[in-house]
């Protein structure tokens, strides 16, 4: 799952709770529907999660380098 | 003497001479008289000066963009090209764009690229696409010392702490700034970045005009990254922001339009899980309630007296079979046997059983009468137990 884009893991997400609050799907397949909506919630509040922001500035020469923000 | 021509072929020399492009862009100041307004849509009027007058038509498709309805005695500027109208053999001028007057230089450029970017449908909206929902890493094209850097960077960690941002440094003001704004553009491209800021802060029409250069709308329209321009103020418009896939009006807005606010996402998320554990739940009470109703069924709720029913029911029938032999085939049985002694008794069996005899000829045929038979032939006669061949000693008819 981790080459998942976000939004494609939230557009899926959004897909799998509008499939089981119609109730299309036979009752196993809609437990297995359910199994994936909780992966991709967490994997989507995991993305939210990440780290530290990154701020980069690209040089003249192409190099990247790490942006000091002061912040008044 | 010099050899005479057509009138159209002259006229189609001073057209051909018109159509140099001197003639063909051309930016005129004058009075408006004459003005008709035609009802196919296109205006016709005169531009006049104290010496000279010009005719002019502006069609229908141009002068719907006017936000302004021209009227005799304004002085304005008109913007198109000289034509020549054959029939009349008269010059016109074809005006694109009408301008109020003592606009400059610069402004007059603006309205003709915009009119001619607009025409080539470089603002169309269905060209616009998309921003991410949550960006991967923004790219932000500004200047690295402008107060813009500092409210975009500002407004994204704040909307969102984990915020990746890739600063591309340009030059947002003076001649080379279009270069420098395009340099940072295509350097973007090939990063990972899948959103780009480009703008810098409020400013003077003249201060804004590397952005409404267009070699930088041309390059923003290229762009494989959505592009969210951000330029000065809520009033200024400029031709990036047209050609952006989306407008801020100023630098700290697009920062807001590019990154969602991190609680709103994950309350977003947290509702989708509620909702999708609620629906489940309620499909399973469903089915729940489904097999109650299934276990209520009589057949599963009380087995014997179902058992019971068909015991019944076997009772029924096994009186109706015995009620059929008492009353159905017993009689019958009966009256088989009386059929078969009336039977018997026509049988010739019987008869040769009380000691009459049949007699027949050599062909089988019964002989009933003495006269059918000769003497010396041979009859036969079947009796009640074997038969007799006998020959016909004598004949009494």
């Amino acid at each position: 799952m981790n080459e998942l884009k976000f939004e494609e893991a939230l557009a899926r997400l959004e897909e799998i709770v509008r499939s089981l609050e119609q109730g299309e799907a036979a009752l196993d397949e809609a437990l297995f529907l359910f199994e994936e909506g909780v992966k991709l919630a967490r994997f989507c509040n995991t993305k939210l999660d990440e780290a530290e922001a990154k701020i980069e500035i690209m040089l003249e020469d192409g190099k990247i380098e790490t942006l000091e923000v002061n912040e008044k | 003497m010099v050899h005479p021509i057509s009138v159209s072929e002259l006229t189609k020399q001073i057209k051909s001479a018109l159509s140099s492009p001197e003639f063909q862009s051309v930016a005129v100041e004058g009075e408006i008289s004459n003005f008709v307004h035609h009802r196919s849509g296109h205006m016709y009027f005169s531009l006049k000066d104290p010496q000279s007058r010009i005719k002019a038509v502006m069609f229908r498709g141009r002068n719907q963009r006017l936000n302004f309805v021209p009227k005799n005695g304004d002085t304005l500027v008109a913007v198109g090209s000289i034509g020549v109208y054959e029939p009349n053999g008269e010059y016109q001028l074809y005006v694109d764009l009408l301008l109020p007057k003592g606009v400059g230089a610069l402004h007059l450029a603006y309205e003709q690229l915009k009119e001619k970017l607009e025409l080539e449908g470089l603002f169309d909206p269905s060209r616009k696409r998309a921003l991410p929902a949550l960006p991967h890493r923004v790219g932000v094209i500004t200047s690295p010392s402008g107060a813009a850097l500092r409210d975009i960077l500002h407004v994204l960690t704040r909307r969102h702490p984990g915020v990746r941002v890739l600063v591309f440094p340009s030059l947002v003001q003076g001649e080379e700034a279009p270069d420098s704004l395009i340099d940072a553009l295509t350097k973007a491209q090939h990063t990972d970045v899948d959103v780009i800021i480009m703008g810098r802060g409020g400013g003077s029409f003249e201060e804004l005009s590397a952005f409404n250069d267009e070699r930088l709308a041309r390059a923003i329209a290229q762009s494989s990254i959505p592009v969210v321009s951000a330029c000065g103020h809520e009033t200024d418009f400029t031709i990036a922001d047209f050609v952006a896939d989306l407008r801020a009006p100023t630098p700290s807005a697009a920062a807001e339009l590019v990154v969602p606010m991190q609680e709103e996402l994950i309350s977003g998320i947290a509702s989708l899980q509620a909702r999708m554990a609620r629906s489940l739940e309620r499909r399973i009470q469903a089915e729940r309630r489904y097999i109650n109703q299934l276990s209520q069924s009589p057949v599963l709720q009380r087995p014997e007296h179902h058992l019971r029913q068909r015991r019944q029911r076997l009772d029924e029938l096994w009186t109706g079979l015995s009620r059929y032999l008492r009353h159905g085939v017993i009689p019958k049985r009966a009256q088989l046997k009386n059929a078969v002694g009336k039977l018997e008794a026509l049988s010739p069996l019987g008869t040769l059983a009380r000691g009459y005899a049949i007699c027949q000829n050599a062909e089988g045929e019964i002989v009933l009468q003495a006269e059918k038979v000769a003497t010396g032939d041979v009859v036969h006669v079947t009796l009640h137990k074997g038969s007799l061949s006998c020959i016909v000693e004598g004949r009494h008819t």
